[in-house]
């Protein structure tokens, strides 16, 4: 950036670019054919139907960043990350990315409790973006992180839902992405797994990684991330550094 | 041209640009697929496994469902109804044809609610959604095959207690209808599965829809009788419309393939009855072939046009 003809510390690139991005979600949802031929005919007042979960968000994410995204229930942080992950499409307004990601938009999205731990390693591995080569490389690293090689050929419905946590989040974790989204899964797991998770974010971190991490854990936040976005109801309150942005959220709520 | 076709069969985390920006989500329909082979893989081993968990007998059910379906129809359509005396070789005929007819019940079923069985994956990670029809196509088709040993073993034991020159009839001709009859019937399920896996994401009527039509395909198809006793009885032009449908065009291609040109030698027929019917065999099945691509083309870009949509709809 050229500001008076000098030049000053270029920007870090940017690897997540979000720009007036809307998104719109229906309220009333018509599951069977009839009932939404009765409303053809009723006409019922469809603009009161709409929601606006996110308006005109505007959100650049550099890398090596760690950003916070907090709120109320139901503010629109998760959908936020749903629209970075491609898993839904925003209905105004552009997203784009650079890298690899892995989203956790809910940890162990991709498990199924029928198979077994090790299965479960290769499937949500696999769904996660590895290749074969690359599980098989890391799938005793992934195991050992989780702490579970003893229940490894148990099928995961056995499990108890932190052990499934573990697990989860190990795969996830070892993916090696450029790009991390978090959406609350470091509320799960006792102490001692949730310091070695933080732990292993810091390491990803200065590899130059990316996050994106959504808490409602203020002191999560404040360990991890350098920049937070508040949102509410759809819409950026502030953004920047959490010793900013949490006494506006506190100062606004009460 | 070489470099361009090794990207594409790189892994789907190579091909991802790391210093090039790209919009999430944004696919390229089927040709996505050719990165995912062993995530396709492994959701396939998933489904079988799943399907058959905590049962004692577990993969013979595959062999016994469709078994007790074909003695059903072979002691009932077979002698109480006479289609013994009709259709030359019945047992293979019918077996022949409704194989095919479950494979086709089987893909048409699971392609149609892949979408909402896997409705935790698409919801929440994204993936190139035509990888849910396309497994469900393949775990019919892991099914399927056992069904094939048996039909093949047993067309040879006939052909060969009838006419043993004829141990060589597995010659080009029928090694392609036999290829044809599972490239058009997968087509043609994998097209109308993917048009209403769309729908039934959004109307779960879908559903219903084809259980309906699930059972009546078996019945609008040359399976339980012969084609000529169709002709003789519906008018020509309603004849021509029922021909035409991609499942009797399979289903008779599996005829060529399993019963008829092999057991008109020599046998007992005199006429090769077929050979009259052979002069229309080609253009019904090429208007099949039509009807299926166009079914694939229409469900492709449906699925296309709504797959933004899936995730928060389900
Ligand atoms: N698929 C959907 N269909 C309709 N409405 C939806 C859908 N997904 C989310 N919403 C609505 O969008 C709003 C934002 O939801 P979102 O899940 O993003 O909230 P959140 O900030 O993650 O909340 P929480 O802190 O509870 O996780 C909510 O009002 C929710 O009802
Ligand atoms: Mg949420």
């Amino acid at each position: 950036m050229k500001l008076f003809g000098k030049t000053m510390t270029p920007d870090p690139e940017v690897v997540v670019d979000i720009q007036n991005l809307q998104k719109l979600f229906k309220l009333h949802h018509n599951y069977s054919l009839k009932d939404s031929f009765v409303n053809l005919f009723t006409r019922s007042n469809i603009h009161k139907t709409m929601f606006t979960a996110l308006n005109d968000i505007n959100l650049q994410v550099h890398r090596g960043e760690a950003v916070g995204l907090i709120g109320r229930n139901g503010s629109g942080k998760s959908t936020l990350l749903k629209q970075i992950t491609g898993v839904q499409r925003p209905d105004a307004g552009s997203v784009r990315v650079k890298g690899k990601m892995a989203g956790l938009i809910e940890v162990g999205a991709g498990f199924h409790p029928d198979l077994t731990g090790r299965e479960n390693i290769y499937l949500n591995g696999a769904i996660l973006g590895m290749s074969k080569n690359e599980i098989e490389q890391k799938f005793d690293e992934i195991v050992e992180f989780s702490g579970q090689a003893k229940f490894i050929d148990t099928e995961v419905r056995f499990y108890s839902s932190g052990m499934y946590m573990r697990l989860a989040f190990s795969v996830a974790i070892h993916t090696e992405p450029d790009l991390f989204l978090v959406d609350e899964v470091l509320s799960v797991g006792d102490n001692e797994f949730r310091k070695k998770c933080i732990q292993k974010l810091f390491e990803l971190k200065n590899e130059n990684r990316t996050f994106m991490i959504v808490s409602h854990s203020e002191n999560q936040i404040r360990q991890i991330c350098d920049r937070v976005v508040w949102l509410h109801h759809g819409i950026i309150m502030a953004d920047g550094t959490p010793d900013e942005v949490y006494p506006k959220m506190n100062a606004f709520q009460s | 041209m070489v470099k361009k076709i090794s990207k594409l069969l790189r892994t789907s985390s190579e091909i991802v640009p790391r210093d090039k920006f790209y919009t999430p989500g944004s696919s390229r329909g089927f040709l996505d697929l050719v990165n995912q082979r062993f995530l396709l893989k492994l959701l396939v081993a998933k489904e079988v496994k799943v399907r058959y968990r905590g049962s004692y007998l577990g993969q013979v059910w595959t062999y016994i469902k469709p078994f007790v379906l074909f003695l059903i129809y072979f002691m009932f359509v077979g002698y109480v109804m006479g289609g013994n005396d009709r259709v030359y070789n019945f047992g293979i005929y019918l077996f022949a044809g409704l194989s095919l007819v479950q494979f086709f019940n089987e893909v048409f079923r699971n392609c149609t609610i892949s979408l909402r069985s896997n409705a935790a994956l698409v919801r929440k990670i994204y993936l190139p959604r035509e990888l849910f029809p396309i497994a469900a196509w393949r775990v019919a088709l892991t099914h399927f095959i056992p069904q094939f040993v048996i039909l093949l073993v047993a067309s040879f034991v006939i052909a060969f207690s009838s006419h043993p020159v004829n141990l060589f009839f597995l010659d080009f001709k029928h090694i392609l209808a036999f290829c044809l009859g599972i490239l058009l019937i997968s087509l043609f399920a994998i097209g109308a599965g993917m048009i209403f896996a769309t729908i039934n994401v959004f109307y779960r009527d879908a559903e219903n829809l084809v259980e309906v039509i699930t059972m009546c395909s078996t019945w609008i198809s040359p399976v339980l009788y012969d084609y000529r006793l169709f002709s003789e009885i519906a008018p020509h032009w309603f004849y021509n419309i029922f021909m035409c449908s991609p499942i009797s065009a399979a289903v008779e291609l599996f005829h060529y393939a399993f019963v008829y040109d092999r057991n008109f030698r020599g046998d007992r027929w005199a006429i090769p009855v077929h050979w009259v019917y052979a002069a229309n065999f080609i253009p019904y099945t090429l208007i099949a072939f039509g009807i299926s691509g166009v079914f694939l083309v229409v469900g492709q870009i449906l699925f296309h046009r709504f797959e933004g949509r899936f995730a928060q709809e389900l």
